[in-house]
């Protein structure tokens, strides 16, 4: 309570309307912080979903069968659509998507640090779609919640289209498990890689979350980074042994008491590392997003050129 | 891979289209000039893909045993491939993969639209889905020639380009030879030769709104129907199928 | 660049007899090609069968300041709802 006395008016009813469980829209009023905080959070989602598309995009031209093709195409559409729904959130706190890809191309803004690990084999393409995806949804989820509205819209569009992409990649996972070895060891190299970098895209435990405490007051975050990995773990850790792959994780153990999986320590010097810019695909990553929204600039700008055109002539008529 | 049957060779050869062209598209995923546009080229690029595996999943139904979709894909070399030239040319910039749409739209459609009254059940099945979305991709991409053809200086250039070098392999696609002259007098195949006056009006008329100049005719470029191709197709092949090749007949 | 674009609304109705609902925005050129790209991005998985593109920037919203004036005065006419009128026992349904 003494802490919303210190809260001028504005502030204090804003906070109790949070507390009510009322969403906050557009128009409403809401403190600078509030928004600043949702466009940091909605725009590295919005990103992460663009980048995305690089490491499974990479892999359309070579999917192994034509249906693989298809549904991989499909799933990496999906991601350009949930990155277009995702800036459409944020474009609704006053900042323009154009903004938002400059953040994105000067470092300001970040994305999913995952995306930055490559895809090497098929079985990439099956690891990112379980662990990644189930990774986001599990997230994804718990925002649907969030406190504000066009967020929490976007979230609940994207998780019922999402449910099909952990599933297509566990699938892929799993028709490699019943293949040949050199199929089960594509798939088991595929999780040792993928494993790590998927329990640090929760981002660093609850005590050391930068974030994290004033984004829970506002409900803008709604569960924490600790519940939502430990969550994560027992679904993947389950779903790992039913088709025989390794969890690769020797201190991994069900605790009977706590009804969770004990795992072993992250490496947070190599999220660091990642997150700072130099885990192996970084640099490309971003330079592919600089280099198509830089070669498109010619055609954005003979829409441009058309539209005003048209603009005049109507004038004329009229 | 020898294919003896002429309605399978036909039924391939339109496969062989879709795919290739299915492909170049897949490539601009991640690359468009802005995020509205990646999903509805993606879109256009699953229409092709889908209607690839369409046509192979009969033409495997015709020839029976172990051969399926895949097959076709990921286990003929260049020379059995008997797809289009144009569809098979480099992605390029924005405009050359538009300009070529728009003339391959402007003939998918009709052809299509033909199509649908073939003798053979299937095909005709094949092609009345495939007409609903050669009307939209062709909406799409005459939007795109106004856009670009009269929209900036720059614009109007890479298209006029575009349209320059993609003309001589527009020839093939009106292109009749022995296969499809029998298929047509039997009510299957489309007398693509009796499109072109169809097609020409389409482009004429779109292209003049769009203040481009329709090409002059220099000639045409086949090859594509024998397996006589440009270099680029072997590239296409040699990604599309690495993972057949390098670990042949497993599941994935 | 893309800021020369202009930014939609698309409202979508999924099936005969409901409404067209807010589904999001999305950037385009002009109400046309704003439809079509609504096709491609909202529409994926056969979600509509009509669409409506407006232009954000067409459409007037009332404010949170409004709320008071516009909303309050409708808060006290429980008469005009059916749980203020009690049914007699007996009747379940009316």
């Amino acid at each position: 309570m003494s802490d919303n006395m210190s809260l001028v008016p504005n502030e204090q009813k804003f906070q109790s309307r949070i507390d009510a469980e009322e969403k906050v829209e557009p128009k409403d009023w809401m403190p600078e912080k509030y928004r600043q905080n949702l466009i940091r959070q909605i725009s590295q989602h919005a990103h992460s979903e663009v980048i995305g598309e690089q490491p499974e995009g990479n892999w359309i031209s070579r999917a192994p069968t034509l249906e693989r093709k298809a549904i991989l195409m499909a799933k990496v559409q999906d991601e350009a659509g949930h990155g277009l729904y995702l800036y459409a959130a944020a474009e609704t706190l006053g900042i323009t998507r154009d903004e938002l890809i400059d953040r994105l191309h000067t470092g300001a803004s970040k994305y999913a640090s995952i995306f930055n690990y490559p895809s090497l084999t098929w079985a990439d393409i099956g690891a990112i779609g379980w662990l990644v995806d189930s990774a986001a949804i599990v997230n994804q989820v718990s925002l649907q919640n969030t406190s504000y509205g066009p967020y929490a819209r976007a979230m609940v569009k994207i998780c019922k289209e999402e449910s099909f992409h952990q599933r297509q990649g566990y699938n892929i996972m799993m028709t490699l498990m019943q293949g040949a070895e050199l199929q089960r060891d594509m798939a088991q190299d595929a999780l040792n890689r993928w494993w790590w970098p998927s329990l640090m895209m929760f981002g660093p435990h609850d005590a050391e979350s930068a974030h994290s405490a004033q984004s829970m007051k506002w409900k803008i975050k709604r569960r924490s980074n600790d519940e939502l990995r430990q969550q994560f773990v027992d679904q993947a850790v389950q779903q790992a042994q039913a088709i025989g792959l390794v969890v690769p994780d020797p201190d991994l153990s069900w605790n009977e008491e706590r009804g969770h999986y004990d795992f072993g320590a992250i490496d947070w010097q190599e999220f660091q590392r990642v997150v700072s810019g130099n885990g192996p695909c970084n640099r490309q990553r971003l330079a592919h997003h600089v280099e198509a929204h830089t070669e498109g600039a010619w055609v954005r700008e003979a829409m441009a050129a058309f539209e005003a055109k048209r603009r005049t002539a109507r004038a004329e008529v009229a | 891979m020898k294919l003896n049957d002429p309605l399978t060779r036909y039924v391939v050869r339109l496969g062989d289209d879709a795919l290739i062209m299915g492909h170049r598209l897949s490539e601009w995923m991640s690359r468009a000039p802005f995020l509205e546009e990646d999903i509805a080229l993606s879109n256009v690029a699953l229409d092709f893909v889908g209607r690839a595996r369409l046509f192979y999943q009969y033409a495997a139904e015709l020839m029976g045993g172990e051969v399926t979709e895949d097959t076709f894909a990921y286990q003929r070399d260049v020379r059995d491939f008997t797809n289009l030239l144009l569809c098979e040319l480099p992605r390029g910039d924005f405009a050359f993969t538009l300009c070529r749409q728009f003339l391959y739209d402007a003939f998918s459609l009709p052809f299509t639209q033909a199509l649908c009254h073939s003798t053979d059940p299937q095909l005709a099945a094949i092609a009345a889905k495939a007409e609903k979305e050669s009307r939209y991709h062709l909406r799409r991409s005459s939007d795109w020639m106004l856009r670009l053809g009269d929209g900036t200086q720059e614009s109007h250039e890479r298209c006029q380009n575009a349209l320059e070098q993609l003309w001589i392999y527009t020839d093939e696609m009106f292109e009749c030879d022995d296969l499809v002259n029998d298929l047509v007098v039997a009510g299957v195949a489309v007398n693509t030769s009796s499109l072109r006056s169809t097609w020409l009006e389409t482009v004429t008329e779109t292209l003049r709104t769009a203040t481009l100049a329709v090409p002059e005719s220099q000639g045409g470029v086949t090859g594509g129907r024998v397996g006589i191709h440009t270099d680029d197709l072997g590239f296409i092949l040699a990604e599309m199928q690495f993972m057949q090749r390098a670990y042949p007949g497993l599941q994935w | 660049m893309s800021d020369q674009l202009q930014l939609y609304e698309v409202f979508i109705r999924s099936s005969r007899g409901l409404d067209h609902k807010h589904v999001g925005s999305l950037h385009a050129d002009d109400p046309h090609q704003a439809l079509e790209y609504a096709r491609d991005v909202y529409t994926r998985r056969g979600e509509g069968i009509s669409i409506w593109v407006v232009a954000s920037r067409d459409i007037t919203a009332s404010q949170e300041s409004d709320c008071e004036s516009f909303y309050d005065p409708l808060d006290d006419k429980p008469y005009r709802h059916a749980a203020m009128y009690e049914l007699p026992e007996g009747v379940d349904s009316l």
